[in-house]
């Protein structure tokens, strides 16, 4: 088994506009994709949705002694870091056909995450 | 000492994939795999010129790689790779001991070949991987295939194999449902390894007959791994009845020659056989797919006796549905020049400048060249002279160069 992170993109102004209604149905979305990793072999150790990229704060220069804060995220991007996944699965393949299942109106980037436990 | 080194040199070209495949399975790592067969091919040098070449030199090289990747495997178990290439077991492979034996060989090529081209890869390092691994070229060979420096191609090639290990690509073949989506990316591989070599990119020779040769052995290969796929069948067809006309591309003092003054009665006939046959069972699928259709238009091409006695009319049948599967502006541009002669140049210049104001074909020598080419014919002398200019441009290869500047003389002249 090997350990992915999935981010996934999306265009923001869709969520903002978001009613209630679509709410519910993107929540009912993620849980039959849930349902389908299981089903398929795979184990979804996490996931969460994020708030909007407005919200977010970004601090760098951590190795100069003086970080700095900024608002906003850390790269600019059209479509923006929405939500994440990280998923058990047996290889890439598998991993990509979790992807394909994902409903989201944007895209995802699969990400290996590294093995540091060590041994 | 020659029939040696011959004896090397065929087990190499033919052998290299079945052994460095069969590897793999041992060695959990693609690279160790390469390692330890480039070892045994040169452990032959020694073994076959003292005991001479084995019956089966593939068998021999493969055990010879397998027990050192075994070896290597026992010897430093502490810097073995965290993560083994994932290996999908074989149901013919009881015991990993057995894999000493010669008589238990699996055929992992196919496994190699999708590992190659995995989509998760860019199509550079696709077609980098497969000429590396799949056919044991060497790194500064590939690197002059495809017109770029040996440090960054070595730099592709080792960013593949790792991105492999860390990403986890299978070492397997797709499910039945990815495969031919899957198989596709393989044969865009082996097509534009052929295209490089059929008019290579750059220099003073237009073709580059290692690189086709290399590409038909890999053509041929998938072929015998997957008989039934009609794809498959399309693109050794293809690359077939392209290749019957390599000989006549070029006169004796090696200037360019058109398919219309190429001498037809020097193109090998088995070898258009071969490619008619092949056409005729990859169109039996519906709808025929991309490669097999332009099989069947190269076998047109290569099944008129003389150029006059082209079947034009079957062509722009072909080259419609061809369009419909696949619409390219490469694939528009050629349905241009069948128009052309059908109707006449100018029906045919009027398809290239739509073409033209779509843009998608700016930086692509053979739109000038083919519009320039239409204008001529219609006497249209100053324009067309402007597209030659264009066209000599764009151009990689000198002997198409000297082709257009001549037309170029011509039309000004």
């Amino acid at each position: 088994m090997a350990q992915y992170m999935y981010l996934i993109f999306g265009d923001e102004s869709e969520m903002a506009n978001a009613t209630q209604e679509d709410w519910a149905l993107m929540m009912k979305a993620h849980s039959e994709f849930a349902e389908q990793v299981t089903k398929l072999g795979g184990t979804i150790s996490h996931g969460e949705a994020l708030a909007p990229s407005p919200t977010a704060t970004t601090v760098r220069g951590q190795s100069t002694g003086s970080p700095s804060v900024t608002d906003g995220p850390f790269a600019e991007t059209k479509e923006a870091l929405g939500g994440f996944y990280v998923i058990d699965a047996k290889d890439l393949d598998q991993a990509i056909a979790f992807a394909k299942l994902l409903p989201t109106s944007g895209g995802v980037e699969i990400r290996p995450v590294i093995d540091t436990s060590g041994g | 000492m020659s029939r040696l080194a011959d004896a090397l040199d065929d087990a190499y070209r033919r052998e290299w994939a079945f052994v460095l495949a069969a590897t793999v399975r041992v060695a959990g790592s693609l690279d160790v795999a390469e390692e330890c067969v480039q070892d045994a091919f040169v452990a032959a040098i020694g073994a076959w010129s003292e005991r001479g070449v084995p019956d089966n030199p593939g068998a021999w090289l493969t055990t010879t790689a397998r027990r050192r990747a075994l070896d290597q495997l026992r010897r430093d178990r502490t810097l073995r790779s965290k993560l083994p290439l994932l290996i999908e077991p074989d149901a013919n492979e009881p015991d990993p001991a057995d894999l000493l034996e010669d008589s238990v060989v699996t055929d992992d090529r196919l496994r190699l070949v999708f590992t190659c081209c995995h989509p998760a890869l860019s199509a550079e390092t696709q077609a980098a991987l497969t000429l590396r691994l799949v056919c044991g070229l060497s790194t500064p060979r590939i690197a002059r295939a495809f017109l770029v420096s040996e440090a960054t191609m070595a730099a592709r090639i080792t960013r593949g194999k790792k991105k492999i290990e860390v990403a986890r690509i299978p070492f397997a073949i797709p499910a039945e449902s990815e495969l031919p989506e899957r198989l596709d990316t393989v044969l865009t591989v082996i097509h534009l390894f052929f295209t490089a070599g059929h008019t290579a990119s750059s220099g003073d020779e237009l073709v580059d007959a290692e690189v086709v040769g290399r590409s038909m052995d890999l053509a041929r290969l998938l072929h015998q791994l997957l008989p039934y796929e009609s794809e498959v069948q399309g693109l050794l067809a293809l690359l077939l009845l392209t290749d019957v006309r390599s000989q006549t591309r070029v006169d004796s003092n090696g200037s360019l020659v058109l398919l219309k003054d190429q001498n037809r009665s020097r193109w090998d006939g088995a070898q258009i056989n071969e490619g008619r046959s092949l056409v005729a069972l990859a169109l039996t699928r519906r709808p025929p797919g991309r490669f097999a259709l332009q099989a069947a238009i190269a076998a047109v091409h290569a099944g008129a006796p003389l150029y006059e006695e082209t079947d034009w009319a079957e062509l722009l049948g072909l080259y419609d549905v061809l369009l419909t599967v696949w619409p390219s502006p490469v694939v528009a541009l050629n349905r241009a020049v069948v128009v052309a002669e059908l109707r006449g140049p100018e029906e045919g210049l009027a398809i290239v400048d739509a073409i033209d104001a779509v843009g998608q074909l700016d930086r692509y020598a053979y739109l000038p060249a083919t519009r320039a080419d239409l204008l001529r014919r219609l006497n249209r002398r100053s324009e067309a002279a402007r597209s030659y200019e264009q066209a000599i441009e764009l151009v990689d290869n000198d002997v198409e160069r000297v082709f257009l500047q001549d037309r170029l003389a011509e039309v000004r002249g």
